[in-house]
């Protein structure tokens, strides 16, 4: 048995089992230091007509075998501890399998209670199916209807402070009570409540859910106005996750016995590397993981000297099973607008369509590449929105806010992401890791995000950020190592000041002052971008070197306008960007100059030189 | 390496089908392991709870919460009809007559709680009765106690792409003489009332309002567009998970969006099996739990033909002189068989390097395509 943080561990076995494909890494101590060796990947196995998750995670395991020679598999058993050439020290598993976790939460006050308990649920990895309040404007009956129509996993309820009043988070527990929500999965167990509210509400709470319900209690996630208290529920959100939901599901019963950590839900273990890395390099940082059929976006950023987290999910975007969605949310011209050729309206409808009804189709045509690529700068736009309407204030117990700032949530809304702070910028998912040139996954970040200032980006090499955010519960040098080393793959840095000026008039003047000796100076008119190659040094870490940026009057670039700012660069497989295309992005609104306009970013990325763009 | 390859959907003339018709909540199971049902029998029932309506008691009557049991005329449990009186409050001496007070129920029903915390009272509607139907003509193989059934069948069964409404049977009527034709309004006809039309390459919007308006209860077509999805449901449908909707007919498209020709085995099964009568569905939900649009077609003792279904695993891939159809652009739709498998990873046009295999089109030309952009047909 290895304790947490073993130096004798040497090989880990990790997988995720997602929705469409269970993907295995392999992990080996050489020398004194953690890599990741090999990788495998299988279909995953939950529905039928195999019904058993195990059979994809054995294959999954079973190609890592062929590739690396070494033996895992005994039978339908994993070998561990390692012995010589045979076997991993530990196993390790995330999932989101059968669509994951899927939540309900209610609470007293929309802007109060209820968005406390979504922020709880949606960072223990779930996706959110409703949120429930009193004041929702919805009668109570339409709200009984729709609880009773949701087949959610799990519901948390919360609301009031404690000690406060009782009566409406009794009357929001009774209203489901009334619905008798049934479960997703399985239709004879009990469905799971926690109930994280006011804890003077608990005996009659208790009294009138708990013979219906699989009732849990933890803290109260708002004990006062001022302060927010998300921890406990969220940890017992994964512990019911694992205890219920998964062991409803088929074969997890299995594989549960046989992974050496609890199996923790995708998007949570995502949120803990992020969390990790940001709080290590004491950076701000936001992450996001492009799926299939949802999108993730997390965000960490240090304010008054304590870390926030954050997550968002957006179940309803992504490039295959949603992609029709991404069109339908944001409209078939800002998709267009990334492409500089025509397309008939209905044949573009029609392709969107017939990639979401066979979503594991892959572009073969340059052009269908470039639309995929427009949808997923439109899909990560549109959850990035969602994210920055969701994180306003999640503050842990220790740091506090007094009651006007409570009072201000619905006003400020953005509060918390200020991009002129944001240090790093991490992408993830297939649309991401294996865009056929790092440039454009770089572009689509820049357009999507668009960071404003001094900052880094990144990609996330093979999608395992997953794995290594539960690998963080065991062994914190393995995951940060590997995070680091094989994870990671940084693009590069951007600099760009915010505001907006004529097209064509001079943006910002630059001196770039690399690690290498060289020295690039130069004029960015406004309306253009341009980048400049710069990559590793012998050791294979990113160069170094610092930028002076010396923005025009109109615009801003940290300091104020018009007043030069000096910002570290990073290089990267695809170097630093210097974007004068202002914030908010702007497009020309004339069609052949906005085409123009389009071709002649690609061409300064080398995005997509077989097109009149192409260098 | 990974099996990528998308799975052929269902085209068999003659297939063993077993479908679980299960009640959203407990209730009774009305048919025995071994009776034969038609499509339409009932075979199990349940009463789902009725709605609620809560009352605030407490505020109509000025009182405290916990005083609203003690001013209850109707207890929990005892039933009510609308406008009965629920609650009232009598003062103690007649000529505080001001202080008096009745609550009326506002829906018939039945009392189910009063919440001495909150002061509201919960009344809840009859309860309303879910009834499923064995949907498939067959025989009950297995009773689930309190769930529902297994009823298994015979048939034709052919799966769709995509679909949209819900369960439905039908007789099967051809509607063209080709699988390249497309399924106008003209062709439908008063006649086809309460018939499933087999169209060819393509069902637009005008033939499917008519279809609605004649009483048309399913249409199977190769493709549509999506704008005339937009235009049949009033909105534009983000995520594949569809069967509820309430159109007056199922859908089923068997090839995909856009115009192309129907499969030819799939059009002449079809047209084999004219004159019988179908159950289908459009219930489609491509996420995790797929489930793809059908035409089930029982066969009767005379026609079971002893031909064993033609039978793809996807574990073991394509070979040379499979049939295939590819599945996105370039030569979306088209139909050809596989010259060779390509070992080497390939970098195709748009840079994506992938697997790839050779497949020889319909027109005898050699073709390049990713693995994952063709998918099998059932031969």
């Amino acid at each position: 048995m290895f304790k947490k943080n073993d130096p004798n561990l040497r090989v880990i076995l990790a997988t995720d089992c997602g929705s469409t494909t269970t993907k295995a890494i392999l992990i080996e101590k050489i020398g004194d230091e953690y890599r990741q060796t090999y990788r495998g990947e299988a279909p995953t196995t939950v529905e039928a007509p195999f019904e058993d998750v195990t059979k994809g995670v054995l294959n999954s395991i079973s190609e890592i075998e062929d590739l690396s020679g070494r033996k895992f598999l005994e039978g339908e058993q994993i070998i561990h501890p390692a012995n010589g050439d045979t076997g991993c020290d530990i196993y390790i598993s995330t999932s989101s399998a059968g669509g994951g976790l899927q939540m309900m939460v209610a609470g007293v006050v929309k802007q109060m209670t209820a968005e406390s308990a979504e922020r709880a649920a949606l960072g223990a990895g779930a996706i959110v199916m409703d949120v429930l309040a009193i004041n929702d404007k919805r009668l109570p009956h339409e709200r009984i209807e729709r609880i009773r129509q949701l087949r959610p996993d799990m519901i948390l309820l919360a609301g009031g402070t404690d000690g406060g009043d009782m009566i409406k988070v009794v009357d929001m527990g009774d209203q489901i009570v009334a619905a008798d929500p049934r479960p997703r999965l399985g239709i004879s167990y009990q469905l799971p409540i926690i109930f994280a509210g006011n804890k003077e509400a608990r005996p009659i709470i208790q009294k009138n859910l708990g013979e219906k319900f699989a009732l849990t209690m933890t803290s109260n996630i708002r004990p006062t106005l001022e302060e927010e208290n998300p921890w406990e529920a969220r940890q017992k959100i994964q512990d019911l996750f694992e205890e219920h939901v998964m062991a409803q599901a088929p074969g997890y019963n299995k594989l549960i016995e046989w992974t050496s950590a609890p199996i923790m839900p995708t998007p949570a273990a995502v949120g803990l590397i992020i969390r990790t890395i940001a709080e290590k390099e004491g950076i701000n940082v936001i992450g996001v993981d492009i799926g299939g059929a949802t999108t993730d976006v997390f965000s960490y950023f240090r304010v008054e000297n304590e870390g926030i987290f954050n997550r968002s999910v957006s179940a309803n975007l992504g490039m295959s099973y949603s992609v029709s969605n991404v069109m339908a949310e944001a409209g078939l011209e800002n998709v267009m607008r990334w492409a500089s050729f025509d397309i008939e309206e209905e044949d573009i409808r029609n392709r969107i369509k017939n990639k979401m009804i066979r979503p594991t189709t892959i572009p073969q045509l340059l052009d269908e590449l470039i639309i995929e690529q427009g949808l997923a700068r439109e899909a990560l736009r549109l959850a990035f929105e969602q994210h920055k309407s969701l994180a306003v204030g999640l503050k842990g117990i220790q740091q506090q806010r007094d009651i006007g700032d409570a009072f201000e949530q619905d006003d400020s809304g953005t509060t918390l992401i200020k991009m002129m702070e944001l240090d790093l910028l991490v992408g993830s998912g297939g649309v991401m890791s294996h865009a056929p040139r790092r440039s454009q996954s770089m572009m689509m970040l820049i357009d999507a995000f668009q960071p404003e200032g001094t900052t880094r980006l990144a990609v996330d090499s093979i999608f395992m950020m997953p794995h290594l955010g539960v690998l963080t519960t065991v062994h914190d040098k393995a995951a940060t190592e590997v995070f680091n080393k094989d994870c990671i793959i940084y693009l590069g840095t951007c600099f760009a000041p915010k505001g907006e000026m004529r097209f064509g008039d001079r943006a910002f003047t630059y001196k770039l002052e690399m690690e290498t000796g060289e020295v690039h100076e130069g004029e960015m008119k406004f309306g253009e971008i341009k980048l400049i190659p710069y990559g590793f040094n012998d050791k294979g870490l990113p160069l170094r070197g610092t930028g002076t940026i010396n923005p025009s009057r109109n615009l801003d670039m940290g300091s104020g306008k018009g007043r030069a700012v000096k910002g570290e660069i990073f290089g990267g497989v695809v170097g630093i960007a210097l974007d004068a295309r202002g914030r908010p992005l702007k497009f020309q609104k004339d069609r052949q100059e906005r085409v123009k306009q389009l071709d002649n970013w690609c061409s300064a990325f080398d995005a997509y030189p077989a097109r009149k763009g192409g260098k | 390496m990974a099996h990528a390859y998308t799975p052929g959907l269902r085209v068999t003339r003659q297939a063993a089908i077993e479908k679980e018709r299960i009640l959203p909540l407990k209730g009774n199971v009305e048919v025995k392991v071994g009776d034969k049902v038609k499509a339409d029998t009932i075979v199990a029932k349940t009463e789902l709870p009725g709605d609620v309506t809560i009352v605030n008691v407490m505020g109509l009557l000025g009182i405290e919460a916990n005083e609203v049991a003690e001013y209850m005329i109707k207890k929990p449990g005892e039933k009510i009809v609308k406008d009965e009186i629920l609650a009232e409050a009598k003062p103690l001496l007649p000529f505080l007559k001001f202080m008096s007070g009745k609550v009326k129920s506002p829906i018939d029903g039945t009392v189910e709680k009063v919440n001495d915390i909150t002061g509201q009272v919960y009344l809840r509607e009859p309860p309303q009765p879910v009834i499923v139907r064995a949907y498939i003509e067959g025989v009950v193989t297995e009773v689930i106690p309190l769930e529902g059934v297994k009823v298994k069948t015979n048939a034709t069964f052919i799966q769709g792409i995509f679909g949209v409404g819900g369960e439905t049977n039908g007789i099967i009527t051809m509607a063209v003489v080709s699988p390249s034709i497309e399924l106008k309004p003209e062709f439908i006809k008063p006649e086809h009332k309460g018939k499933i039309l087999v169209g060819g390459s393509y069902v637009g919007i005008g033939a499917i309002r008519k279809a609605i308006e004649l009483g048309v209860v399913g249409i199977i077509s190769a493709g549509m567009s999506d704008h005339d999805l937009k235009e049949l449901l009033g909105y534009d449908l983000g995520v594949a998970i569809t069967g509820h909707e309430d159109l007056g007919l199922a859908i089923i498209i068997t090839e995909g969006f856009g115009r192309i020709d129907m499969a030819n085995r799939t059009f002449n099964l079809l047209k084999e099996r004219e004159g019988f009568r179908a159950s289908i569905s459009g219930a489609t939900q491509i996420r995790a739990g797929v489930i793809r649009p059908e035409i089930i077609i029982p066969l009767s003792k005379e026609e079971l033909a002893g031909e064993n279904e033609a039978k793809v695993d996807a574990k073991d891939g394509v070979k040379g002189g499979d049939p295939v159809r590819i599945i996105r652009e370039p030569n979306f739709g088209k139909l050809g068989k596989v010259k060779g498998l390509i070992p080497d990873l390939m970098v195709m046009e748009s840079e994506t390097k992938v697997r790839v295999m050779e497949v020889t089109l319909a027109d005898g030309t050699d073709f390049i395509v990713p693995r994952a952009n063709v998918e099998i047909i059932e031969d």
